[in-house]
C-alpha cells in the first residue's frame, strides 16, 4: 500500500474542500481499502466523511425515499421504509456481500463501487480502465464472468453492484455536494458506459459527494423483488440478476421496471422488456414473451455466452415472482 | 483468555510499541524500500522512535481506541490495519489473516457493537471506537456461550477460522438473524471454513441463540 495523508472531514463543505484539492473520499472502505492494499488505487490523501451527518432516512414531499449517502447497506436494508415500500431495494443489499461487509459499506461508496475484473485488480495485467491505452487482458482472457451490454473494444468490465441495479430499475436519483454547489442527477446518468474511456466511471465532478440517494414515489400499488443467479448460494458477485417491479391495477400492468446486473458494464435497464409488459395482463406466457427479449443488443465473449439464456431466464423468473405477488 | 497485555495503562505516545520485534524491523525496513507488497502482513506499522526516523515518507496519525474494554493511544502509520494493529501491536493474535481482502472473514471482530472485517478497517479511522475481539469475549474459566458451544458441537477442525466464526456468530445472534438453520448459513455466509465444518457451526449458533 502506497503511504497517504489521512485528513477526517468534521462538515460536509469542509470534506468537499478537501475533494477539491485532490483528496480521495473514503466512507465503508470496502472496496478502496482492498483496493490500495493491491495497489490498484494509490491515492495521496484519503479524506475521511465518515462522521457527516449524512444518514438520514426521509420521506420527501412528493413521496419518495430519501437515504443518506453514509447509511450503511444492513441500515438500508432493514429500515422498515425500504422494506415496505421498495423491497427490492433490501433484498438486492442482503443478497450483496456478507453481514460484515454490509455493516461497513455505505449506499454512496456501494454504487461507487469498481469492478471485480480480474484483471483490473491484477496490477501486472493489461488493463485499459486502471491505465489507459494499455489494452484488455479480459477481452482475450478468462471472461466467463465479464459483461454482455454495454462493452466496447476497450473495456468488458462489470459494474458488481446490485443495489445499483435496484436504484436503475427504480429511476433513483443522487444527490450531490461539490464545490459549485449542490445538483441532482437521475442514477441511470450517474455511471458512464466505457467506450473509449473505461477509465472515466461517472459523471461527479471533481471534488462532488454524493450526499442521498432518492427512491421516487411511484404508482402504486407496486410489487418488487431481486433475483440474483450465482456460482454459489451466498457471498458472491452475480452471474446474472434482476430486478424487477410492478405496478398492477384491474388486472393490467400499468407499469414495469426492469433491470439487469451481472451482465451490463453498467446496471442494465431493460426497456424491451418493460414495453412488451406494459398493458398487459400477467400471464405465464407474458412473462416468457417478455423476457425473451432480455438480451437484446448483447454482444457474448468466448467464456459468457451461457448468459445470454440464464439473463432471459433469470428475468422471466422473476417476472413470474414478482407478478404473482401484484 | 485474558488479553496478554501486562500494562493497563495507555502507553504514552511514540511508546506504544514494545522493543521492535522481527517483524516490525522487517516491516519498517520494507517501507522505506518503498516496495509495494500486495496483502502482505506489513502493510504499516506503529512507531517506536527509530522507526519513526526511518520511515519519514509513511504518514502517522495518533488515535486513541478502546480495546476489549482497555483504552490505548497509538501513533499509526496511516496504512496500518485494525487486524495489523491487533495482531502485530496489541499481540491479540486470536483474529486471523486469512485473505487480508475481506473475503474470508477469519479477520472479523465487533467494532462498537457490530461485527466487521478488521482486514478491511483502517485503525486511523477509529478514533474514540470500541473493538471486541474474540479475546474479549470471555475468560478460560468463563468461556462466553458460543464458544462453549463451538466445543460441545465440535464445531472445528483446523480451528484457523473459528475465532472469526465465533466474532461473526456473536453479531448474528445479536442481529437476531439465527431463525431457523437456512437463515444462520446465510447469514454467516462471510466466513468461510476449510475444513467444511459448517453443519457444526451453525449448530453452535442455534444452540446459543436458543438459549438467549
Amino acid at each position: 500500500m502506497h503511504p497517504f495523508t489521512y485528513t477526517q472531514a468534521n462538515d460536509a463543505r469542509e470534506a468537499v474542500g478537501a475533494g477539491r484539492r485532490g483528496g480521495r473520499y473514503i466512507a465503508g472502505g470496502t472496496t478502496l481499502v482492498d483496493l490500495m492494499r493491491e495497489t490498484v488505487e494509490r491515492p495521496d490523501t484519503l479524506v475521511d466523511i465518515s462522521r457527516l451527518p449524512l444518514r438520514e432516512f426521509n420521506v420527501t414531499k412528493r413521496g419518495g425515499l430519501r437515504i443518506g449517502a453514509l447509511v450503511t447497506m444492513s441500515e438500508a436494508a432493514a429500515h422498515s421504509k425500504v422494506r415496505s415500500l421498495f423491497p427490492v431495494v433490501s433484498e438486492a443489499l442482503e443478497l450483496s456481500a456478507s453481514a460484515q461487509l454490509r455493516n461497513m459499506a455505505t449506499i454512496g461508496g456501494n454504487i461507487m463501487q469498481r469492478t471485480r475484473c480480474t484483471y483490473f485488480r491484477d496490477v501486472t495485467a493489461d488493463c485499459n480502465k486502471r491505465e489507459p491505452g494499455s489494452g484488455c487482458a479480459a477481452r482475450g482472457g478468462v471472461n466467463r464472468a465479464h459483461a454482455i451490454l454495454g462493452t466496447s473494444e476497450s473495456c468488458v468490465a462489470t459494474h458488481p453492484s446490485d443495489v445499483a441495479v435496484a436504484f436503475a430499475a427504480l429511476d433513483a436519483q443522487v444527490h450531490l455536494l461539490g464545490p459549485d454547489g449542490e445538483r441532482t442527477v437521475p442514477f441511470l446518468d450517474l455511471l458512464l458506459r466505457p467506450g473509449n474511456t473505461p477509465n472515466r466511471e461517472h459523471a461527479l465532478r471533481h471534488g462532488e459527494l454524493i450526499t442521498a440517494v432518492e427512491l421516487p414515489a411511484l404508482p402504486r400499488p407496486l410489487k418488487s423483488g431481486y433475483l440474483k443467479v450465482r456460482d454459489r448460494q451466498s457471498y458472491e458477485f452475480a452471474l446474472t440478476s434482476a430486478a424487477v417491479a410492478l405496478n398492477v391495477s384491474g388486472g393490467v400492468i400499468r407499469e414495469a421496471r426492469v433491470a439487469a446486473g451481472g451482465v451490463g458494464t453498467v446496471p442494465w435497464r431493460l426497456r424491451a422488456v418493460e414495453r412488451a409488459l406494459a398493458g398487459e395482463r400477467p400471464s405465464d406466457r407474458l412473462w416468457s414473451e417478455a423476457a425473451a427479449g432480455s438480451a437484446e443488443g448483447a454482444r457474448p465473449l468466448k467464456h459468457n455466452r451461457f448468459k445470454v439464456d440464464l439473463l432471459r431466464r433469470t428475468v422471466e423468473r422473476q417476472l413470474r415472482t414478482v407478478g404473482d405477488m401484484a | 483468555m485474558s488479553t496478554e497485555l501486562s500494562d493497563s495503562a495507555p502507553p504514552p505516545p511514540n511508546e506504544a510499541s514494545p522493543a521492535p520485534t522481527r517483524r516490525t524491523f522487517i516491516a519498517t525496513t520494507t517501507a522505506v524500500g518503498g516496495v509495494a507488497i500486495a496483502g502482505g502482513v506489513i502493510g504499516g506499522s506503529i512507531l517506536s522512535e527509530p522507526e519513526a526516523a526511518a520511515a519519514t515518507a509513511a504518514p502517522t496519525s495518533r488515535v486513541a481506541l478502546s480495546v476489549n474494554g482497555r483504552r490505548h493511544t497509538f501513533t499509526v502509520d496511516n496504512r496500518t490495519s485494525l487486524l495489523d494493529l491487533l495482531r502485530e501491536h496489541l499481540e491479540l493474535t486470536g483474529s486471523k489473516k486469512g485473505c487480508n481482502a475481506g473475503a474470508c472473514g477469519a479477520c472479523t471482530v465487533l467494532v462498537d457493537g457490530r461485527r466487521v472485517n478488521s482486514c478491511l478497517t483502517l485503525a486511523v479511522r477509529l478514533d474514540g471506537a470500541k473493538v471486541t475481539t474474540i479475546e474479549g469475549i470471555g475468560t478460560e474459566d468463563k468461556l462466553h456461550p458460543l464458544q462453549q458451544a463451538f466445543i460441545d458441537e465440535d464445531a472445528f477442525q483446523c480451528g484457523y477460522c473459528t475465532p472469526g466464526q465465533i466474532m461473526s456468530g456473536v453479531g448474528c445472534i445479536e442481529e437476531g438473524h439465527t431463525g431457523s438453520p437456512d437463515e444462520i448459513r446465510e447469514w454467516m455466509s462471510g466466513n468461510i471454513c476449510r475444513c467444511g465444518c459448517y453443519p457444526k457451526i451453525v449448530r453452535a449458533v442455534e444452540q446459543t441463540a436458543g438459549r438467549k
